[in-house]
Parts: structure tokens; sequence; C-alpha cells
């Protein structure tokens, strides 16, 4: 995750209500929605950016995820994220978020 | 579950781009305090 992204993200949960705020991923691959799911709970894992050692714990889901889906208006998800979920090859990156949001959780 | 939340959405360019997040989310309910596309090169 690029630094300013980090820098930003830090930024809204040190002056929001911590537990209004929920990530939600968009990657497709698994490193990538592993890499960025990590950085939001346990802390940037390159120990690169602002967020390094900084374990936020925000709340993190994939767009993906059927209980995302089920909130999301139908037309909505069908115009956005139709196509999107047809070319996902498999629901490993899903599973990837879930366990690290389930890990962070557990770490409470 | 995202009722008056304020969601930060984090896109990917090779996979589903933040606004679209954002759309999707802003009907269940959330506002959205952020969102950027990564873009890997």
């Amino acid at each position: 995750m690029d630094l300013a992204t980090q820098a930003r993200i830090k930024e809204l949960a040190e002056t929001e209500s911590r537990g209004d705020l929920v990530v939600v991923i968009g990657h497709l691959d698994v490193g990538g929605a592993e890499l960025a799911a990590a950085t939001v709970t346990e802390g940037d894992p390159t120990w690169a950016g602002p967020l390094a050692g900084v374990p936020l714990g925000l709340p993190v889901f994939h767009i993906l995820e059927p209980e995302v889906r089920a909130e999301v208006a139908p037309d909505a998800y069908e115009q956005h994220l139709g196509i999107m979920e047809m070319v996902l090859e498999s629901d490993a990156p899903l599973q990837a978020v879930r366990a690290v949001r389930e890990r962070a959780a557990a770490a409470k | 579950m995202f009722q008056g939340k304020r969601v930060i959405a984090l896109g990917d360019r090779d996979g589903i781009q933040a606004p679209a997040i954002a759309e999707c989310l802003t009907t269940a309910g959330a506002q959205v305090a952020f969102m950027n596309t990564e873009c890997f090169v």
C-alpha cells in the first residue's frame, strides 16, 4: 500500500471514531488483498510506511464477500461488481481478507 | 453492517476500483471517508 494512502488512513483512525470506520478491499489477487488487509489491521508488513508497527485493528472486508453483497442494493451490485465477480477465478482473495479479519479480532 | 459507518474503500487498478466499491457501499448506508485505487507498476 502506498505511503500516502497509509498516512491518510492513519490520520482518519486518529481523528474519527475508530468504531465507525470500516475498510473494504477490491483486490482480486490473494497477495494484494492480504497485504492491504494486514496493513489496516496489524500494521504495514513491509515496514515501509506510516502504518509500520501501528496495529489499527480496523474491521476489514472484501467487497465480494457474501455478507457484504447482502448489504448492497442488487442493481448497484450488478452494475459495478457483476462482471468482476464472474472473472474472479477463486474465492481465495476473499478468504485471505477474512483470515486477516478473524486473526485481528482474536488478537483484541 | 454498514449503516452509518465511514468506509475506507481500497480498490485495485487490476481488480475492483475504489469508485465501484464506494458506489455499492453507499447503497448499504455507508459514508465514504476515503477511497483510493492502487496501481502496482
